[in-house]
């Protein structure tokens, strides 16, 4: 029988995950078999602690608020709006609801019998994983099952050093051809008019031969065929043929094993099927070129800024070859803050070798911020700062302004490369930050024991240093002054703390908006703040107060607070997990849009994206809670 | 008269029916009546002349709507309008599977059971399947009706009653979102959503059993 109606659940249906993965069948049975549920505003679904229901339910149209009673406390959990699913972890944990759900306005819901997908998971593994990890925004432990809430967990994982053996190998999608029945001199000017080094010849979409320059050269240059004869006298046949997936190791040995510079790439790999491009050896060589340490060579052979710009240029294509491939997000922030710091270093020698005379003292260059964390990965603004031995009351003007002026030449360099000046002038240029190792210890004592809201600014930034160039000891001093006064003076890190929860993480999305824990609604969301700054903080927070040494970036941080609090483990996995994943999510941003990638437009958002930035927010929500506790903020604030 | 009736031999799906009907015992608990909300689409607005081309329904029960218990038929055409064609969409020879009125009627008296009722503008869908009954020589219908139309009247201000509220308008100021008007099925699926919708409505202001619903049906007469 014809059902006009389960075919227009049907059709609401198939966008939302995890219906959309589903088969016809398989939807159409549960469309079939849903019952349409109408609620007036404030009408409950279901009570925190009740006996699950037959059903679980996705919200047509209105939104369903998602609450937790605690004593005589009702807490807002959750929104859901139009295609959110909620009520069915009860369902398949056989566990009574943890939370009640109430219409927040007037709502339809769909109400889904839970037997019908329990059939479909079983069979449906795409099913399976998102229903997990939409558990994990409303779970009670939410980080036992971390492993499999987020879904590129494996590409996170894993630690491939040789990466451009595992790149896919690139290749040319329009490969110029001919038929078999074109001449030799016809199919010479198609090369020469495309500007190709090599033709092949197809019959029925599959290639049967390829010309390439060599053959022309031996074959008909020398006199041995005249031009006049048909391509299928000279071409090389069969042709050996790949599928697109091939890695650049594999292309290369193709080309090895068979004497061969060209590759045909088809469909499926086989000679039989659809010709979709061709690879040459020169594809592969300029692959190789663009790889971290060919880039490193390169950028050390450097002989002036051009070479360093052009080199910086070839690093964004790399980063964005990384980003497609879905390379581990730490990995890929390693190799690129690796080659910023060698263009920073080679910027610096340049500099060097323009000073009239050697630096009078020892110094060292400081990297401040993101770079200093090694999390820059899309080119933002410079942040640096310079650190010098301290000298003689009479020698100290010299000195500095010896080093005021390296730092200006070195600043205007980076400017040059692309580094954009910091528009608070956060840079080693700016005489508040070319300082001596005594005046620095002084500064961040002042910051410790004065701390203020602009210096606990000054601290998130030169908090975390790194040193790009020049002298340690400098350095292990300035830190080992650094945790004096923080013993001296704790209630810094309550202070610390307390900034660190000024952006509480957004509570969940809905229709375009966030909810925000003060109801403000922003229709843009700003990642830094919201979600990044948080997990760094919190990071750079806690690593200060085990007073962990060198340890600047915020997973290394995460992992180090794993050996000291393994009661806390989890909460810090859970941390390092969604660190991961915001990071990507902000590279990937930065890159589509051109810019630093801080804030996302909602609306281009697809469900499963929001469910997973969703996820990131609830381990942040945890470390807040966590700071608030251990610095008792409560109070502070 | 009474006699004439004896004599008359009814086929065993009317008799089913109407024992049905009249031993139901649902009508006391407003969670426990099962109601059909239904739309019918015809050739036209003679009821002489034109016929139904298809039934579409779906069940109502404890506040839900069971879209496993719906139900759709499309019927055979006698009577061909083409003006409505662009209405309801439904060609002489489309893709539809088509039976015959009688076949439509015995599947639908067969599912609509002991069910009250529900459509917009109910007298009409009502009247239509009605003078399909009298040609198999049964029928009326002896179902419960209401009507969304008349639901809404009773819940509307005064000066709001002359004025005869289409579905489209309903569905706007309750904000159903709309598709598949003109389907039969769709039709009947708004209907089942507005009903839901006036039904709480009319709970909050009216404390709520069949007979208060059914009196609605009066309304306009007085």
């Amino acid at each position: 029988m014809k059902n006009t109606i389960a075919e227009r659940i049907f059709d609401f249906l198939k966008d939302f995950p995890p219906f959309d993965v589903l088969n016809t069948a398989q939807l159409l049975e549960i469309s079939t078999n849903i019952k349409v549920k109408y609620l007036e505003k404030g009408t409950v679904v279901f009570n925190q602690n009740e006996q699950p229901h037959f059903h679980f339910y996705i919200v047509k149209d209105g939104a369903i608020g998602l609450f937790r009673s605690m004593d005589d406390d009702e807490i807002f959990v959750d929104i859901c709006d139009e295609g959110d699913i909620f009520g069915l972890r009860p369902l398949i944990q056989n566990d009574h609801y943890l939370m009640s759900a109430k219409a927040t306005e007037e709502s339809i819901l769909y109400a889904i019998p839970v037997e019908i997908l329990k059939e479909i998971i079983e069979v449906n593994d795409k099913v399976h994983k998102y229903i997990i990890a939409s558990f994990s925004s409303n779970i009670k432990t939410p980080y036992a099952n971390t492993k499999a809430l987020f879904g590129n967990i494996d590409t996170l994982d894993s630690n491939n050093i040789n990466l451009t053996d595992f790149q896919t190998a690139q290749y040319s999608k329009n490969p110029v051809t001919c038929s078999k029945n074109t001449s030799i001199q016809e199919a010479a000017q198609i090369m020469s008019a495309k500007r190709v080094g090599s033709i092949l010849i197809i019959e029925e979409k599959n290639s049967i031969g390829i010309i390439t320059d060599k053959d022309l050269r031996l074959k008909v240059a020398t006199g041995i065929i005249p031009i006049s004869e048909k391509v299928s006298t000279i071409m090389s046949s069969p042709v050996i043929t790949v599928s697109k997936n091939i890695t650049t190791a594999e292309a290369q040995i193709a080309m090895l094993k068979h004497k061969i510079t060209h590759l045909c790439i088809t469909k499926d790999g086989t000679p039989h099927s659809e010709l979709i491009g061709i690879m040459s050896e020169h594809d592969i060589v300029v692959l190789q070129g663009n790889n971290p340490s060919g880039l490193i060579k390169e950028l050390k052979r450097a002989k002036d800024i051009t070479a360093v710009k052009y080199i910086r240029e070839k690093t964004s294509n790399l980063l964005k070859s990384y980003m497609r491939q879905n390379i581990p997000i730490a990995f890929v922030a390693k190799i690129i803050s690796e080659i910023t710091d060698t263009i920073t270093l080679k910027v610096i020698e340049f500099s060097l070798n323009e000073m009239e005379t050697e630096p009078p003292v020892k110094f060292g260059w400081l990297a401040l911020g993101s770079q200093g964390r090694k999390e820059q990965l899309l080119i933002t603004d410079q942040d640096n700062a310079l650190i010098f031995e301290n000298v003689a009351a009479e020698d100290y003007n010299v000195t500095k302004n010896y080093f005021l002026k390296l730092a200006q030449k070195i600043n205007n360099k980076l400017h040059l490369v692309g580094y954009e000046n910091c528009p608070a002038d956060m840079m080693a240029s700016n005489p508040k930050w070319c300082l001596c190792l005594d005046e620095w210890k002084q500064q961040f004592d002042s910051w410790i024991t004065q701390p203020s809201e602009k210096a606990i600014m000054m601290c998130t930034i030169f908090f975390d240093f790194n040193l790009v160039y020049g002298d340690k000891k400098l350095v292990n001093k300035l830190a080992k002054s650094i945790f004096k006064s923080i013993d001296s003076y704790e209630i810094f890190l309550n202070f610390l703390g307390k900034n660190a929860l000024i952006n509480p993480p957004p509570l969940g999305f809905f229709r375009q908006f966030l909810v925000e824990d003060n109801g403000e609604n922003k229709d843009q969301f700003d990642l830094k703040a919201r979600a990044l700054m948080p997990l760094i903080d919190a990071a750079r927070l806690l690593t200060l107060s085990h007073q962990l040494k060198n340890k600047n970036n915020t997973i290394e941080r995460f992992e180090a607070l794993i050996l000291k609090e393994p009661q806390n483990k989890d909460l810090y996995f859970s941390c390092i997990d969604a660190f991961k994943i915001l990071l990507r999510y902000r590279t990937n941003q930065g890159i589509k849009h051109n810019d630093s990638g801080r804030y996302i437009e909602l609306n281009t958002l697809t469900k499963p994206e929001k469910l997973k930035l969703k996820g990131c927010f609830k381990p942040i929500k945890d470390i807040q809670e966590l700071l608030n506790v251990r610095y008792n903020l409560s109070q502070m604030l | 008269m009474f006699n004439l009736f004896k004599k008359k031999k009814y086929p065993e799906y009317w008799k089913t029916y109407v024992e049905k009907v009249e031993n139901c015992k649902t009508y006391a608990n407003l969670d426990n009546i099962r109601f059909v909300a239904l739309d019918t689409e015809t050739t036209g607005f003679d009821y002489d002349n034109d016929r139904m081309l298809c039934i579409g329904a779906v069940a109502i029960k404890g506040n839900r709507i069971l879209v496993s218990d719906s139900f759709e038929v499309y019927i055979k055409q006698d009577v061909f309008n083409k003006e409505t064609v662009k209405i309801h969409g439904i060609r002489r020879n489309g893709t539809e599977v088509k039976v015959s009125e009688e076949e439509a009627i015995i599947q639908f008296l067969a599912y609509l059971d002991a069910a009250v009722i529900v459509a917009h503008h109910t007298k009409f869908d009502v009247t239509m399947i009605n003078r399909a009954l009298e040609r198999l020589n049964i029928g009326p219908l002896i179902s419960k009706q209401l009507d969304t139309n008349y639901i809404y009247k009773k819940l509307s201000c005064p000066n709001d009653l002359k004025k005869i509220a289409s579905l489209d308008e309903l569905c706007e100021r309750y904000s159903i979102k709309m598709h598949d008007r003109h389907t039969a099925s769709g039709d009947a699926l708004l209907t089942a959503q507005l009903f839901l919708k006036l039904l709480a409505k009319f709970k909050k202001n009216h404390g709520i059993n069949l007979s208060n619903l059914i009196q609605t049906n009066y309304n306009l007469s007085r």
